[in-house]
């Protein structure tokens, strides 16, 4: 699967000289002065942390080979090039899962550690940092440095959320999970308000593994906040499991009006209801639990040329309920209604990284189409009131937050720009940088 | 049910693109694999993936391929390793320098011996080991490029048609054994050979064709084009006659 080097938004566009990775001994291609480089793997980082307009691009993806894998102890070696999709195939009929995973499985190790993505077991789990024990950074001076919590503490520090601008990530060894098989007990309850939301959370927390909510964004008063909480543990069921056969594809771009705020209230709505009891078990293998989105390949062509923006910030638990009341308040006001929107509440397992994006509280991710010119300056208000209530942005989600902003969610940046490697940049970074 | 079961397989060029994928759809499925490639890093990195990926086991050996020698050290192990191989895929191959090859006598020669005398010999012992043994499967990468001369790449071609035509020879004769020898043809593919030539919509990738590989050589197909849409390009190709086809820039 060729990517598309753009990033998985497609907003905003970026031009790129691609330059292909092929061997864990290839070098870093010198470029002249003034030019930078970028790792580029499987292109799912929604803003703009993925792209390097008018510079260059490295792409990773055929650095795809496993190097290691103990079937006994789920330690388990791999170039960065190697995707979430592809260990899974190998281990999960071996009894082995991932530590922790994102909403999607195609993605590499290497954006898996760059981001320190995090999925529905924050809570118990951390995010990826947390289960990764070394991996090799190339720097762009030709040094190899093998970083783990021990060895060259302060670059794993800094790669890890490092948004690939530390040098490249070559290979990584990271620790399965012990799984008794692919199925997951899975049960849903709607949830009226973030009362019963946070409720529902704490109660949840103690009792399973994976938890998250969806959140009907489209509306307001008495049915503000009303969603769906979905709550599940690895199951015990012995049922025979048969591979997935890949689903359909978004064949073309859907033109940019077809999900309108009409539209996304209506899905929104039948979403609600599409259960009509309160409360619902089943038991259903990982893909559709973890990866719901990857059974359409290229969803994102649902919201058409322009693209579309996310928007996820997390906000610490003693503001969480009044902030989060306000975000959704300001939301369904406006009539942007954001076409999926998830909540979940993190845990206090302390992230590796300088620049991670987890902390103990509750996160909020939201969609809109890049359509409507009062999209973006609403998206500066939420900004504030995150920024007000001690809470930060997901920079692997950002397209446009505000330099300032950044460096306040990021308090370390300073310490992180000395681990910057010199020929390293993004678009991300310049922006943040600068403004 | 195939025909011909890959559960030993032999692969010569194993680091190649499209070999990588081969050995990878092969290891999937717990199959023993003896992988010959020139570069000892790339080599172990390849069969270090297919351990992983499923592959029951996996050995190797160093030799270079562009020699028309270097089976008589690899053959015997390959045979010694597997024990009674299914099939051999004979995988690697230069694109060389067009350009150069039209003026460099030694480039010329180069690809010609890489792309074409190698096979030839290598295929002498393993043809007939295979003839004895009354079954079996050798399976070849040509290239569309070998189905006519064209201006802008005919050494490369002619290495390849070369072998089409050693092929067809081989095929007849080992029919009569039970044996079956595959030419894949496959058209632009994306991987490190191409790496450099911009992206068309007619790449394919390389798994796609590899899965291709794999499917011609479980039902012992002769001539395989893949994908599918190239065996009507070059029969359009083909048919333009001579007079007319040395005016057009190809």
């Amino acid at each position: 699967m060729r990517p598309s080097f753009q990033s998985w938004g497609r907003y905003p566009k970026a031009e790129h000289q691609v330059l292909q990775l092929e061997w864990l001994t290839d070098r870093i291609p010198q470029l002249g002065e003034g030019q930078s480089l970028l790792p580029y793997g499987l292109g799912r980082s929604y803003g703009d942390s993925c792209l390097n307009d008018g510079q260059t691009l490295l792409a990773t993806w055929r650095l795809n080979r496993f190097i290691e894998f103990e079937a006994a102890t789920g330690r388990l070696r791999a170039e960065a090039g190697v995707s979430l999709a592809d260990i899974l195939a190998i281990a999960a009929p071996r009894g082995w899962f991932l530590p922790v995973t994102p909403g999607t499985k195609h993605v590499t190790l290497g954006g898996a550690v760059a981001n320190d993505v995090h999925g529905k077991s924050h809570h118990v789990s951390g995010s990826f940092g947390n289960h990764v024990d070394r991996f090799e950074l190339l720097r762009s001076d030709g040094r190899r440095l093998l970083c783990s919590p021990e060895e060259n503490p302060d670059y794993f520090a800094a790669t890890v959320g490092g948004l690939g601008l530390t040098g490249l990530i070559t290979w990584v060894e990271l620790r399965l999970k012990r799984v008794p098989g692919p199925w997951i007990d899975v049960e849903e309850l709607q949830f009226r308000g973030l009362d019963e939301f946070l409720a529902l959370s704490r109660e949840s927390e103690q009792t399973h593994e994976y938890i998250v909510a969806w959140v009907d964004c489209a509306s307001k008063g008495k049915n503000l906040a009303r969603g769906i909480f979905s709550r599940g543990n690895h199951s015990l069921s012995k049922a025979p499991w048969v591979r997935p056969k890949p689903g359909p594809r978004m064949p073309v771009d859907l033109p940019g009006f077809a999900l309108n705020p009409l539209s996304v209230g209506l899905f929104n709505s039948l979403y609600f209801h599409k259960q009509f009891s309160p409360r619902k078990a089943r038991t259903v293998s990982y893909e559709p639990f973890f990866y719901p989105l990857d059974a359409i390949e290229d969803w994102n062509r649902a919201y058409g040329k322009q693209g579309f923006l996310q928007w996820q910030c997390v906000v610490p638990f003693e503001n969480a309920r009044e902030t989060m009341k306000e975000i959704l308040t300001r939301i369904s006001a406006s009539g942007l209604a954001s076409f999926l929107s998830v909540m979940k509440t993190m845990g206090a397992m302390p992230p590796v990284g300088m620049l991670s994006f987890p902390a103990p509280g509750v996160t909020l991710a939201l969609d809109f189409p890049a359509r409507h010119a009062r999209l973006f300056p609403m998206l500066g208000e939420l900004d504030e009131i995150v920024a007000e209530a001690g809470g930060r942005l997901y920079p692997a989600k950002d397209a446009r937050m505000s330099g300032r902003h950044f460096r306040l969610f990021y308090p370390r940046h300073e310490e992180f720009k000395k681990y910057i490697d010199p020929a390293f940049s993004s678009s991300f970074w310049r922006r943040v940088m600068s403004a | 049910m195939p025909k011909h079961k890959l559960e030993r397989i032999v692969i010569a060029g194993a680091t190649s693109g499209i070999a990588r994928e081969v050995g990878r759809l092969l290891a999937s499925r717990g199959a023993r694999l003896f992988l010959v490639a020139r570069d000892p890093a790339k080599l172990d990195a390849v069969a270090a993936d297919l351990r992983a990926r499923g592959a029951e086991g996996v050995h190797t050996a160093v030799a270079d391929l562009a020699s028309t020698t270097s089976h008589e050290q690899w053959w015997p192990e390959a045979l010694a390793a597997l024990g009674e191989p299914d099939g051999v895929l004979v995988a690697h191959g230069i694109l060389g320098d067009a350009e150069r090859a039209r003026r460099d006598a030694s480039h010329t020669t180069e690809i010609l011996t890489t792309n074409f005398l190698s096979v030839a010999a290598m295929l002498a012992p393993i043809s007939t080991w295979f003839e004895q043994r009354r079954s079996g499967v050798i399976a070849v990468i040509g290239s569309v490029a070998g189905d006519r001369g064209r201006q802008s790449n005919y050494v490369y071609g002619a290495s390849k048609g070369g072998l089409d035509i050693f092929l067809q020879g081989l095929r007849n004769r080992l029919f009569h054994a039970g044996v079956d020898v595959v030419t894949i043809k496959p058209g632009f593919v994306d991987t490190p050979m191409t790496a450099h030539l911009p992206k068309t919509p007619l790449f394919a990738s390389a798994e796609s064709v590899a899965s291709g590989i794999v499917g011609a050589m479980e039902a012992g197909r002769d001539v395989v084009y893949l994908p599918f849409i190239w065996r009507w390009i070059l029969l359009v190709l083909k048919m333009i006659p001579e007079a007319v086809f040395k005016r057009l820039k190809t």
